[in-house]
């Protein structure tokens, strides 16, 4: 579904991302595993299109969608939540999704606030509250549900699970499951072992910019050496 | 108590029309992060184009009305053009060429208004059916002001409603928190962008078009509309409808009570109370702290660089020329012209010194450059100094009034900063406009010649001098450590102050750097002309100092040299060749910032690069 190839991007002069290639098939969730500063997000923001890519291709479903700009991205069916959540703290939980709403796309359920509400029990209490005024998992949810307004057939997922309580790092995971079970495909940046494991399919590894390592996800946690290279501290 | 009650309404009305062109502004700051100082011209025009369709409709309350709203539907359209074909194509590039460009259409509009409705002060018909006055309490006050105090807040309510109510207000209040963000969800900022400047500019052109019954319409509303309009809507905090509302009530209440207690004070009034607001609340009353706008906007910005070898060469050469060709060229005229852009190089230099190495844009740089002037041309006026020791003085004159202001200034960042500078610019030119006793006020210091032995072209040598030396001093300054700590606070202020840097020492160190320079090219220039006017510290000179840095580019060195030089230049040869010189300034401007968006010294660099590597 989504294929990227020799993707390289910079920031001013800094050399970030240097020929990236990897895939994501339809209805799968791959999970992007690196240390801090590896360039996950930066990957994340490439096919977004809010970092501009250097060289190299995005295939989404066949067609080359690097260089066009991250609306026309959403558009074509991409949704996107930032590490940073970046909720809009002047608007109320119920605005902050309908900046999101986009019509539905073909072959999946559309998603209405009725049913984000049923994804995220918690929003469906404070729906007249301010983004500003709610706790950093509430924002998260927010975050993906305003996304998903946007009835978005491939979903970029940039560390869900940052700065979560164990249990709602869990209640996180079964969403993510259930947005799986939906038919969504998924592309999660994380650094949390345990979150990626819960969801993901397939692994890729990133570290200072370039793949290092691509495979299953079961196979990844037999493979210690792999491990102890690239992920642990 | 009769009059006070009178006064309380005509500042109401003037709150009124104040906050209609403000809250255009603000809507169009909040969701572009340009600061449109065209705004002003687009109220402008807005009376302009009312007075020639109302006065060409048949006469009665639909052509009155119908014209107005004409007028300002038209100056929507006309500002949504300027979006689509100018300010979209330089959404990615630094912020302040952003301002760069639309002085260019401040130029541009003033003198498409002189071809087109001259220069005469034009005056408008009344508003049929409000020609009259109403009683209160047996006072006379006219019936359609009464309607203009209606109008605000009616407009103040719709605006509300249509930011609260609809999905387009809630997408411009979304974009104006985090417009990438918005973005992303698939929203086309484009298509946002040019609504949000239809509306904004619509604003403006109904607040001109009401104006028609009130007062003339003449070519000086442009700027004297923005800089109020600017001290409301930084005043009420960028961004924030109701802080325009209630800043624009309390400037037009200030003004109309100002002028009965201290009818002296009126012209710095605003600029007082902008002031003292900014230092008590930095970001204006309801202003809010902005998300760091996106890493796409922030890379096109190159770094600092030294040049390369061969440039230096070339402005070594150049320097040579400048020193020994002046005793063959043939009159005064060339050497007049040759010391202004002396002068004008080391005044633009040291407004790049803070705004490229320290990273704050000044909107009142030429307080400093007529401090300087002031300061030299007084000491020869009451202590009949000769030129050397004024000239001394000049500088510690304007690092005086850097260190003063300066403490205020640099404690804000971005636009209110900005503002702030103008603030104190603009106090500065009252006190030079009104206190008569010392400076003459608008007749100016006279008789400020150069000591006997400086002739023109000797006076030249020295005004070079002076420039070159400061700008080297200057150079070297932004190359030492204490240059690179002052980037260092500029580009990451927490990750300096982390490493130890003390941004608001390095900063108003900094400040008072650029305001001693100012003051010498100041002191230079009172000597230059014989005499200090007002004009020195004036908005006007400001901007041209602005339009130097800009147009040369902030990021490298040598940008506000080849600014300064191709600005006096062109100044020059255009106001002597046309009438017109303004809309070929604007247009040459408008060209510059479409086809070299990092300016003059950037584009030469980058096409040196270029054939190098390339
Ligand atoms: N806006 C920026 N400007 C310059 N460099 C940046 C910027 N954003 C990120 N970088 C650099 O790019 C590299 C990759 O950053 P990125 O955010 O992609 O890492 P990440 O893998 O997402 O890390 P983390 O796990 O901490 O989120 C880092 O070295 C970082 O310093
Ligand atoms: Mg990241």
């Amino acid at each position: 579904m989504l294929k990227v190839q020799g993707l390289s991007a910079h920031y001013g002069r800094a050399h970030i991302l240097d020929d990236v290639g990897f895939e994501v098939p339809a209805g799968q969730v791959v999970v992007l595993l690196g240390r801090n500063g590896a360039g996950k997000s930066t990957t994340l923001k490439a096919v977004m299109g809010m970092v501009r890519p250097s060289a190299g291709q995005v295939l989404f479903e066949g067609t080359d969608i690097a260089g066009r700009e991250a609306y026309q991205i959403a558009r074509a069916g991409l949704g996107y939540v930032p590490e940073e959540r970046r909720i809009f703290s002047e608007l109320t939980v119920r605005e902050n999704l309908s900046v999101g709403r986009r019509p539905p796309a073909q072959g999946l359920r559309p998603w209405t606030e009725e049913r984000l509400y049923g994804l995220f029990p918690a929003l469906g209490a404070m729906q007249d509250r301010p983004g500003g005024r709610m706790s950093g998992g509430e924002q998260q949810m927010l975050s993906i549900a305003r996304t998903l307004m946007g009835n978005p057939r491939l979903l970029l997922l940039d560390e869900p699970s940052e700065g979560l309580a164990p249990v709602v790092v869990q209640r996180m995971a079964q969403a993510v499951r259930q947005l799986k079970a939906e038919g969504l495909a998924i592309l999660l940046a994380e650094q949390n072992l345990y979150f990626a494991h819960a969801v993901a399919d397939r692994a890729v590894i990133i570290e200072q910019g370039r793949i290092r390592w691509e495979g299953g996800m079961v196979e990844l946690l037999n493979d210690e050496s792999t491990y102890q290279q690239y992920l642990s501290l | 108590m009769e009059n006070l009650l009178l006064q309380g309404l005509n500042g109401l009305a003037s709150a009124s029309s104040l906050f209609l062109v403000a809250s255009g502004l603000t809507v169009i700051f909040g969701v572009t992060r340009i600061v449109n100082f065209a705004h002003g011209s687009l109220y402008m025009l807005g009376a302009y184009l009312a007075f020639s369709i109302v006065t060409s409709l048949p006469r009665g309350h639909a052509g009155f009305w119908g014209g107005v709203v004409l007028a300002a539907l038209a100056v929507g359209v006309i500002g949504a053009l300027l979006e689509m074909l100018l300010l979209r194509r330089i959404y990615r590039a630094p912020e302040l060429f952003q301002l760069l460009a639309t002085f260019g259409v401040v130029l541009v509009v003033q003198d498409v208004a002189l071809l087109v409705w001259g220069a005469q002060d034009l005056l408008g018909p009344r508003a049929p059916g409000l020609r009259g006055s109403v009683e209160l309490l047996g006072l006379r006050f006219p019936l359609y002001e009464l309607v203009l105090i209606g109008i605000g807040p009616v407009v103040l309510g719709l605006l509300l409603l249509l930011f609260k109510r609809t999905r387009w207000g809630t997408l411009v209040r979304a974009a104006t928190q985090d417009r990438e963000m918005v973005g992303a969800l698939g929203v086309n900022q484009r298509w946002l962008f040019t609504s949000v400047f239809f509306l904004g500019s619509l604003l403006a052109g109904l607040a001109g078009a009401l104006q028609l019954p009130r007062e003339s319409v003449n070519l000086h509303m442009d700027l004297a509309t923005i800089t109020e309009v600017f001290v409301v809507v930084v005043v009420g905090g960028l961004g924030s409808l109701p802080g325009a509302a209630l800043a624009a009530l309390l400037i037009g209440e200030l003004h109309a009570f100002g002028i009965l207690i201290f009818p002296k004070i009126t012209l710095v009034l605003v600029f007082l109370v902008m002031a003292v607001v900014l230092v008590v609340r930095p970001r204006g009353l309801f202003g809010k702290a902005q998300v760091a706008q996106a890493a796409v906007a922030s890379v096109a910005e190159p770094v600092l660089g030294r040049a390369p070898a061969q440039l230096k060469w070339l402005g070594f050469f150049a320097l040579v020329v400048a020193v020994a060709a002046p005793p063959f060229l043939a009159g005064d005229y060339a050497l007049i012209v040759l010391t202004d852009m002396a002068i004008a190089v080391l005044f633009a230099a040291s407004l790049h010194f803070i705004m490229g190495p320290g990273g704050m844009a000044s909107f009142g740089h030429a307080a400093y450059f007529g401090i300087g002037a002031y300061g030299a041309a007084l000491l020869t006026k009451w202590f009949a100094a000769p030129m050397v020791p004024a000239l001394l003085a000049a500088p510690f004159c304007a690092g005086l009034a850097g260190v003063l202001f300066g403490f205020f200034c640099v404690r804000l960042s971005g636009v209110y900063s900005a503002m702030l500078t103008l603030a104190f610019a603009q106090i500065a030119w009252s006190v030079a406009f009104q206190w008569v006793e010392l400076t003459g006020g608008d007749n100016g210091v006279l008789g400020v010649w150069p000591d006997p032995w400086a002739t023109k072209l000797n006076f030249y040598w020295l005004a070079l001098g002076c420039s070159v030396m400061g700008t080297l001093a200057l150079r070297r300054i932004a190359l030492s450590p204490f240059g690179y700590a002052l980037r260092a606070q500029r580009d990451n202020t927490l990750r300096a102050e982390a490493i130890g840097i003390n941004a608001f020492e390095m900063r108003w160190v900094a400040f008072v750097l650029a305001a001693g320079f100012a003051g010498v090219a100041g002191g230079l220039f009172a000597f230059a002309k014989g005499s200090v006017f007002p004009t020195a510290l004036d908005i006007p000179r400001s901007v041209d100092a602005l339009l130097m840095v800009l147009l040369g580019g902030v990021q490298t060195l040598a940008g506000p040299l080849l600014g300064a030089l191709a600005f006096t230049g062109l100044h020059e040869q255009l106001v002597r060749a046309t009438d017109y010189w303004r809309l070929v300034l604007g247009g040459v401007i408008l060209l510059l910032v479409l086809a070299f968006p990092q300016g003059l010294a950037g584009a030469v660099r980058q096409w040196w690069e270029g054939r190098r590597h390339g």
